[in-house]
């Protein structure tokens, strides 16, 4: 089974944006794996063990984005592709979407992993939106994925618990965090990742020109939210809970 | 201006956030609903009353057991015959994957988490945790996709009639590939997150599972308080899902919402932010959560809340 896991690059895993005087992302540090793509690595690495093929890391974004497909290598997985062109700064979703399907399809795929949504864009669209360029079936927040004789089974979180759900392959899977805890890369591992080769594509090479990744949004203005202001910190002492009860009481809650 | 809106249906009727998205709708232009899957055509007086002026309905089990195709299948073929120059979609399971496909099959621009909209070609959404707002104009071909944020706006009944206009797309056999083969149920216990009017927040600093009872004790002691948690404490498997806040949970907005041992993460934040007033236990004087909060209170949640529950059941008599 040959599976594509999507692995984005963040500057800060916190998700406090740096942001350009034009209002788009400054991505231009270093980047590191987004904590929430760990689990989509660690699913494909638990799926792939279980019953064999490779697993392909896929980012698009500036050269510094190379560290989350590196991050991705030293965890174990058994190749990695990079996309990055200038014509894609501050690309959007549809962009994205449009050149990862175009660098899956080129790859070749039984199965795509996806992480629900990115800690600093948080769309939550982008792996769907993949699925459909690619013309095959998705399913979105699983919690818990088995694959046997072509057919993913996924626990799905819904807002009321979870759905069981049937998905033949090919297909794309976005995978919550929670789902496993992903592993911590090892020595091994680090090692290893060395040898590994993070191979480069352009647009050119995906076959995809600048009309195919034109903005279909644009940042007009960014401004601070009003601040809170009159907020009060007291140290714990004898009369923290009488505080607390008396904020209670003027709020008319009890 | 034509504005859709995806309603999200449950046996109840329309989701809460499905009437906030055709308050907004009707507020913009002429407000239409599209009601796919089982309870549709019984969904469509609530949805008239909430400022839809025509229910697209269609009741057919497709729409909810083979997850988004058929319904993006079935939206794109109402585009092409009624050219709609806005969908709203709420911030839920279904409805976004939804979005998502719809995006790649049009082309068009799709916009999440989004707080305000004035126009079919402009809104808002907010970033680090609600700190910043940014506004986006939107290009490109119509019609244009907006994801919305849970509680951006409220619902409200201007008393219309909708008319139903059924829908008959045919749904090929190709898009229903996927299916849910079971459902299960995970109830939330006691009062609900999203409609109590004070939410006490439990994280990682309560320490033990075990001190969840502590929280249930301090929502009891308040009189209907809803128990809400972080990520991190439903991930170590503390409480449900359910019980959730923040940026892949609920969004709250109660009158009082008390955090205690959490840190402020702006995921979590983003969920709580909207509170009129913000009570923070926590040991860390530097929290984030300070930064947000009326009242702090710097110290051992293990030793005030115990007290407050004291205090709380003192005043009661
Ligand atoms: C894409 C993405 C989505 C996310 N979505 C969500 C979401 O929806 N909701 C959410 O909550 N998080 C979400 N997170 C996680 C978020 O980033 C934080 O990791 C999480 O909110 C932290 O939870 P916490 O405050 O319980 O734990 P911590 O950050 O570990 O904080 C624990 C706090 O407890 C305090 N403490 C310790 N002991 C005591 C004591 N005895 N008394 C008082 N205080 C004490 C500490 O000082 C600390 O501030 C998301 C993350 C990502 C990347
Ligand atoms: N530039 C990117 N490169 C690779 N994967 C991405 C990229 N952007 C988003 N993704 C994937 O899509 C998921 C959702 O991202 P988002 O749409 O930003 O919420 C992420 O968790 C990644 O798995």
């Amino acid at each position: 089974m040959n599976v594509v896991v999507l692995v984005k690059s963040v500057i800060d895993p916190s998700g406090q944006p740096r942001l350009g005087p034009d209002f788009l992302m400054d991505r231009s540090a270093e980047g590191t794996l987004d904590p929430t793509d760990e689990f989509g690595v660690e699913a494909a690495l638990q799926l792939t063990a279980e019953s064999g093929g490779t697993v392909t890391a896929l980012s698009m974004g500036p050269d510094g984005a190379g560290a989350a497909v590196r991050r991705a290598f030293a965890m174990g997985v058994d190749a990695g592709v990079l996309v990055t062109d200038p014509l894609l700064r501050g690309a959007d979703t549809l962009a994205t979407a449009r050149v990862l399907a175009a660098a899956i399809a080129q790859a070749g795929f039984d199965l795509v992993l996806a992480g629900v949504e990115s800690t600093d864009g948080y769309t939550g669209t982008l792996a769907v939106a993949v699925a459909e360029f690619l013309d095959v079936p998705s399913a979105t927040f699983a919690r818990k994925v088995s694959v046997a004789d072509g057919v993913a089974r996924i626990e799905r979180q819904t807002e009321s618990g979870y759905d069981v759900i049937e998905c033949p392959l090919p297909a794309v899977i976005t995978v919550t965090a929670g789902s496993t805890e992903p592993r911590y890369p090892t020595l091994k591992g680090i090692m290893a990742s060395k040898s590994k080769t993070l191979e480069s594509r352009t647009l050119a090479d995906l076959g995809l020109d600048a009309a195919a990744v034109a903005a279909t949004q644009r940042v007009s203005h960014v401004t601070p939210a009003p601040a809170k202001s009159g907020g009060v910190v007291i140290e714990a002492g004898d009369d923290a809970a009488v505080r607390i009860a008396d904020a209670l009481d003027q709020a008319k809650v009890i | 201006m034509k504005v859709w809106v995806f309603a999200e249906l449950t046996p109840g009727g329309p989701t809460p956030a499905t009437l906030e998205l055709l308050a907004k709708a009707h507020e913009l232009g002429d407000a239409e609903a599209l009601a796919l899957g089982p309870g549709a055509t019984s969904a469509a007086p609530t949805l008239g009353a909430h400022g839809a002026r025509t229910v697209y309905a269609s009741d057919d089990p497709v729409y909810a057991d083979h997850l988004a195709q058929p319904a993006a299948h079935a939206v794109k073929t109402l585009i092409e015959t009624h050219g709609p120059d806005l969908i709203l979609f709420p911030a839920t399971y279904g409805a976004r994957d939804v979005a998502g496909r719809l995006q790649a099959k049009l082309g068009s621009t799709l916009m999440a988490n989004v707080i305000e909209i004035t126009g079919a070609d402009a809104a808002r959404t907010q970033i680090a945790g609600g700190t910043l707002f940014v506004d986006v104009v939107l290009e490109g071909p119509s019609p244009r996709l907006i994801i919305v944020s849970p509680k951006a706006f409220v619902a409200q009944e201007v008393g219309g009639t909708a008319e139903i206009v059924p829908v008959e797309v045919e749904i090929p056999e190709y898009y229903t590939r996927v299916r849910r083969i079971e459902q299960h149920d995970e109830p939330a216990s006691g009062p609900k997150l999203e409609e109590a009017r004070v939410v006490v927040s439990g994280g990682r600093g309560l320490q033990d599972p075990s001190n969840i009872t502590l929280l249930q004790q301090l929502a009891d002691a308040v009189g209907g308080a809803a128990v809400g948690a972080t990520r991190a404490i439903v991930d170590a498997g503390w409480i449900p899902y359910s019980h959730q806040v923040g940026q892949t949970g609920k969004t709250v907005k109660p009158d009082v919402y008390m955090a205690v041992g959490i840190s402020g993460a702006l995921q979590h934040l983003v969920g709580m932010k909207g509170s009129k007033f913000v009570i923070a236990i926590n040991k860390d004087p530097e929290a984030p959560i300070f930064r947000v909060a009326d009242l702090g209170v710097v110290g051992d949640a293990l030793v005030v809340v115990p007290a407050l529950i004291q205090e709380l059941v003192k005043r009661r008599g």
